[in-house]
């Protein structure tokens, strides 16, 4: 029996609320950057659903861009959250507040 | 349909030869010197055995984002091996230097990661 | 896998900005002198494409299966990136000495911001849209938090980072639903088939979140909380940077996708979501500005208003609403950046004199900067006969044909808030006296690239008709 296609996409947009959320209410910004990591993951799962379904691979193709892009931005993020740690001795986005309007 | 499978097959025997003989060629011919670090379980190098909160050298994690970014960006040779001869035969050799060109620049980023020192361990 | 040499002239300026990068990459690494040659070498790379790209102007061609087209407006915002690239590398030279941190890949990571801008621009496929993107924000990233030693600029480019990173997670989901609907990522398949997407929910599901996520890059009203923190924090070039060029590319990309996600050019899918972002990002954006006493924060808020005037553009939805933003982004870009550049002449070691009251008396201590600088907030102000007076007049213009005439007066309104904010700095410089007599100290390339500046925002007052009628050509 095949898995209906709705099902993929209602986990990819439960993955991808769930990722929302995270950047939203958590305050640690490792934790802030895993849930953005997921909200990317789950536009994959949704990208590759589509692709297997409507038999063309651009979807697949698109996916490898976003990972390699997701991989560059991992790189980048964690050297700008170790660069502040070392500043700030925090990754707690609540005491980053050097800037207020 | 299943002579198809005979390379697998063949490539399986082989591989299954060289692994078993070097492992038992080690065994019968290397000199046999055990202390206590050579007979712990094998973890990669780490302690197999301590506290989970462990702290690791940074310079672990800078390796570690590089293998990340240089091991996801060969993920593009996947299509372009698989789709090779589709493509060989459409555009000819302009498809073969193509990829030469990523892999040059996806070379230099290496080289530049070496040469500013991003692997070494002092 | 070109298919003829045509194709090589036409995608010739990405080739030499590519180019560029691996060159910059090979000094750099070698050479013990690379703070002396990259400057120069990126200066003459952006001249040269830039200037070719104008020649080649009527050159339109789409080029590499689908994926690219060049001429006409893609070498127009092109020559937008360039010039703005080169005017921010011939203001580093001196600033980033001022500022402490000189790294060698300060300007490399513009080459590659820059190369993520015209990918952008010339897109014809979402995922060449998203991979520009991406090329840009994350050597944005990296340029806001240049100097890693200071808090302020890793908290602003930590800022940066996350906001920049959650707004690709729903670009990317969009992309993705999108894709689900119209089973292509090419935007001119896609636009052949508008007519029958557009009633779509999953369709205009994921063209919302395309427009959320580009929403983040313009610093339009609900997401544009990361601005001034990040233009405060981030080296004052870099900050010129990010809210000209940045802003131009973002721009880009949605009047690239203008006729396939938003049904150009007759009405647009959003337009009252449009016209509500347009009207609270000029209103918030001027009014907020009143309140800054920091300069570099006042230009901050100033730029998401002037997001707003251009969004007006892009809501009304016509080919003249889509001409004026072209014209508003250029005159724009170089009216911020000879701002951005006074600004960074005029800071000191250790971000100093960044207040207002720091420019008081400029007047008489520096009479040819204080001119320059009072000239360029009357073109910001939108006081004719400057190139930001015509920006305004086009996209108003085009509102009013599209019957959004109430935006149009919105518009003005908030137009008369931001001429308060612009007038005070005027003031300030030329009516309060202060307590320093110390003269600017500036070098000759410094100058050099604000009076550039100052010259395209002249040229572009005085003779608007010719730029808005090259643009129009090819639309």
């Amino acid at each position: 029996m095949q898995i209906p296609i709705e099902y993929y996409l209602i986990l990819s947009a439960a993955l991808f609320m769930t990722g929302i959320v995270g950047v939203l209410i958590r305050r640690n910004a490792i934790i802030v950057f895993m849930s953005i990591e997921l909200m990317l993951n789950s536009a994959n799962l949704t990208l590759i659903t589509f692709s297997s379904y409507l038999g063309n691979s651009i979807g697949q193709i698109f996916v490898f861009f976003v990972m390699a892009v997701a991989a560059a931005e991992a790189a980048i993020g964690l050297a700008i959250i170790i660069a502040l740690f070392r500043n700030k001795l925090t990754v707690n986005l609540d005491e980053i507040n050097i800037f207020k309007w | 349909m299943l002579e198809s499978y005979i390379p697998i097959f063949i490539v399986m025997f082989f591989a299954t030869v060289i692994a078993l003989g070097i492992t038992f060629s080690s065994m019968l011919l290397g000199p046999q010197r055990p202390n206590k670090e050579k007979l712990s379980t094998y973890e990669s190098g780490m302690k197999p055995v301590g506290t989970t909160r462990e702290r690791i050298s940074i310079k672990y994690y800078l390796v570690a984002m590089l293998f990340i970014i240089f091991d996801l960006e060969v993920l593009f040779i996947y299509p372009w091996a698989v789709q090779f001869k589709k493509l060989f035969a459409e555009f000819g050799i302009s498809i073969f230097i193509s990829m030469f060109i990523f892999l040059v620049v996806f070379e230099l980023g290496y080289l530049y990661a070496y040469k500013k020192g991003g692997f070494e361990w002092d | 896998m070109l298919n003829n040499i045509q194709e090589f002239y036409n995608i010739l300026p990405l080739i030499i900005i590519g180019g560029l990068i691996l060159v910059s990459l090979i000094i750099e690494m070698y050479s013990e002198s690379s703070e002396k040659i990259l400057p120069w070498l990126s200066i003459i790379g952006f001249l040269f494409v830039g200037i070719y790209s104008l020649v080649e102007v009527g050159r339109t061609s789409i080029v590499l299966q689908n994926m690219l087209a060049t001429g006409g407006v893609v070498n127009i915002f092109w020559l937008i990136f360039n010039i703005t690239a080169a005017i921010v590398c011939l203001l580093s030279i001196n600033y980033i000495k001022k500022y402490g941190a000189y790294y060698g890949e300060y300007y490399i990571i513009i080459q590659t911001s820059v190369l993520g801008m015209m990918l952008m621009a010339g897109a014809k496929d979402l995922i060449v849209i998203f991979l520009g993107l991406e090329v840009m924000s994350i050597s944005f990233y990296v340029l806001a938090g240049f100097n890693r030693n200071r808090s302020s600029a890793n908290e602003a480019s930590l800022k940066y980072f996350l906001l920049g990173a959650f707004a690709t997670g729903f670009l990317v989901y969009g992309i993705a639903l999108i894709y689900g609907k119209a089973t292509t990522t090419s935007i001119d398949a896609i636009s052949l088939n508008f007519s029958a997407l557009s009633g779509n929910v999953l369709f205009l599901t994921g063209v919302l979140l395309f427009l959320i996520g580009f929403s983040f890059k313009i610093a339009a009203f609900p997401f544009h909380m990361w601005v001034p923190d990040v233009y405060q924090g981030s080296p004052t070039t870099v900050a010129g940077l990010f809210s000209t060029a940045g802003k131009a590319a973002g721009f880009s990309a949605l009047i690239v996708t203008f006729a396939a996600l938003f049904g150009g050019p007759h009405g647009h899918l959003f337009t009252p979501y449009l016209s509500a972002i347009a009207v609270f990002s000029m209103l918030f954006g001027s009014i907020v500005a009143i309140m800054q006493t920091d300069i570099k924060r006042m230009l901050a808020y100033s730029s998401i208003a002037h997001a707003g005037y251009m969004l007006i553009g892009l809501a009304s939805g016509n080919i003249d609403g889509v001409a004026g933003i072209i014209f508003y982004l250029a005159a724009y870009s170089f009216m911020n950046l000879a701002a951005f550049g006074i600004v960074s002449i005029l800071e000191g070691k250790e971000e100093t004199n960044l207040d207002l009251d720091s420019y008081a008396g400029l007047g008489t201590r520096s009479p040819f900067i204080a001119g320059l600088f009072a000239l360029i907030m009357f073109a910001l102000a939108g006081i004719p006969p400057f190139a930001g007076f015509f920006g305004k007049y086009y996209v108003f213009i085009a509102a009013i044909k599209s019957d959004l005439t109430w935006l149009a007066m919105v518009g003005i309104l908030s137009s008369m808030i931001s001429v308060y904010f612009y007038l005070r700095l005027v003031v300030i410089m030329y009516f309060k006296s202060s307590e320093t007599e110390d003269k600017v100290s500036y070098t000759a390339s410094e100058i050099i690239a604000v009076v550039i500046a100052v010259v395209f925002v002249i040229i572009l007052g005085l003779a608007p008709g010719s730029f808005i009628d090259l643009v129009t050509k090819f639309l």
